[in-house]
């Protein structure tokens, strides 16, 4: 084997090498680095009260409500399977509307209900004109499966 | 392709193509951007923050193909010890550090009236941020081994070695829950995103992609002709 050959060889397999162990490295460490808990999360570990945690999710339709004093809005952030119920005092975001992705710090009170600290919206991966708005995507060109959430 | 690897014969192909990509770059951006400020409608819930994605798009790819880039042309050197994959390597750094530091910043402008704030410390984010790392220690090892003029086979493992960021950069959002949003864009399955925003970044991409090319052949240029003029200093003073 010539010396080239060797050196081939060897840069090949340490390049395999790194990126499989990257990958498995960061594929192994989903939970712990992910942004989020998403609504089964809370539901399936049942986080202490008055721990700090972050939710995610997306709002559910026709659950936002605001109150009376025009400051504090409840909602409802799902994932398909699970709920919880969101109190937030303060401005929300633009991209917050119903059917839109949220990500909201803050800890759960004693009866369940979250009490969120920060209020961040989380885009999803549609990218749509406003003059399509409402137009049946089904038909179309686009993926669904975030717009009817 | 090893016949281009001779110095003389890449720059009698570098220097006519450097003016064709960089005034092709120059024009092809322009008119991308022009398109995309004034010929596209405002998104459905971003209105017209959405147009930033004509540059910080783009960014993102080229930050993220220099580093492959810098890979290849490492592992080239490593293997076949060509000295121009070291120079290719070394004048790819500079533009990759400005696009990946350009799609952070963008970014940020964008995530601040979508998302409601800056920065946060997703696994999205976070893995560009040290993508933009990666590219600083590059430099700086890169230019202290040539200074030292010993060979740069540290610079070239470190450029091996740090293509690990790429698929954590690329899947982070599939493997993670992160506040960045999915992937939107796709080669083989359907793209997420409207044709009308499609087609501008598209042509901004390609217009990015010149200007980078045109970058990194004038670096190119620029340190091979150094190469020479430090050969010529060493003989005078050897004379």
């Amino acid at each position: 084997m010539k010396a080239k050959h060797q050196r081939l060889t060897l840069v090949l397999l340490a390049v395999v090498a790194l990126i499989g162990a990257g990958s498995l490295a960061a594929y192994a460490l989903q939970d712990q680095a992910s942004y989020f808990y998403t609504p089964s999360d809370i539901a399936d570990k049942k986080p202490a009260a008055g721990s700090a945690i972050r939710l995610g999710g997306m709002v559910e339709d026709g659950s936002i409500q605001r109150s009376a004093d025009g400051v504090t809005v409840e909602f409802i952030v799902q994932d398909g399977t699970a709920r919880q119920k969101v109190t937030y005092t303060g401005i929300t975001p633009d991209l917050f509307v119903e059917g839109s992705g949220v990500v909201a710090d803050g800890r759960l009170d004693a009866n369940g209900l979250f009490v969120a600290e920060t209020l961040l919206a989380k885009h999803d991966e549609n990218y749509i004109p406003r003059e399509l708005e409402g137009i049946d995507m089904t038909s179309g060109k686009h993926k669904t499966e975030t717009l009817v959430q | 392709m090893h016949a281009y690897a001779n110095p003389a014969r890449f720059l009698s192909v570098a220097r006519p193509l450097t003016p064709f990509l960089l005034f092709g770059g120059i024009a092809m951006v322009l008119a991308a951007c022009v398109w995309g400020l004034w010929a596209t409608p405002a998104e459905r819930l971003q209105g017209d923050t959405v147009k930033i994605i004509f540059v910080h798009v783009p960014m993102a790819w080229l930050g993220m193909a220099g580093w492959s880039g810098i890979a290849i042309a490492s592992i080239t050197e490593l293997i076949w010890r060509h000295p121009l994959a070291s120079h290719a390597a070394r004048a790819i750094a500079v533009p990759g550090a400005l696009f990946s530091l350009l799609c952070l910043i963008t970014g940020s402008i964008w995530g601040r009236p979508a998302w409601g704030t800056w920065w946060v410390w997703d696994g999205r984010l976070t893995s560009m941020l040290v993508l933009f790392f990666l590219y600083l220690a590059y430099i700086v090892l890169a230019n202290e081994t040539s200074k030292a003029n010993s060979q740069s086979r540290i610079a070239a493992i470190f450029g091996v070695v740090g293509i690990v960021n790429l698929p954590i950069i690329r899947f982070s959002v599939e493997w993670w829950e992160t506040q960045h949003q999915g992937t939107s864009i796709s080669i083989m399955g359907k793209s997420t995103i409207d044709a009308l925003y499609l087609w501008p970044l598209l042509a901004s991409a390609i217009g990015f992609s010149l200007l980078f090319g045109a970058i990194v052949l004038m670096r190119m240029r620029a340190s091979l002709a150094q190469t020479k003029v430090d050969a010529r200093l060493k003989r005078m003073a050897a004379e």
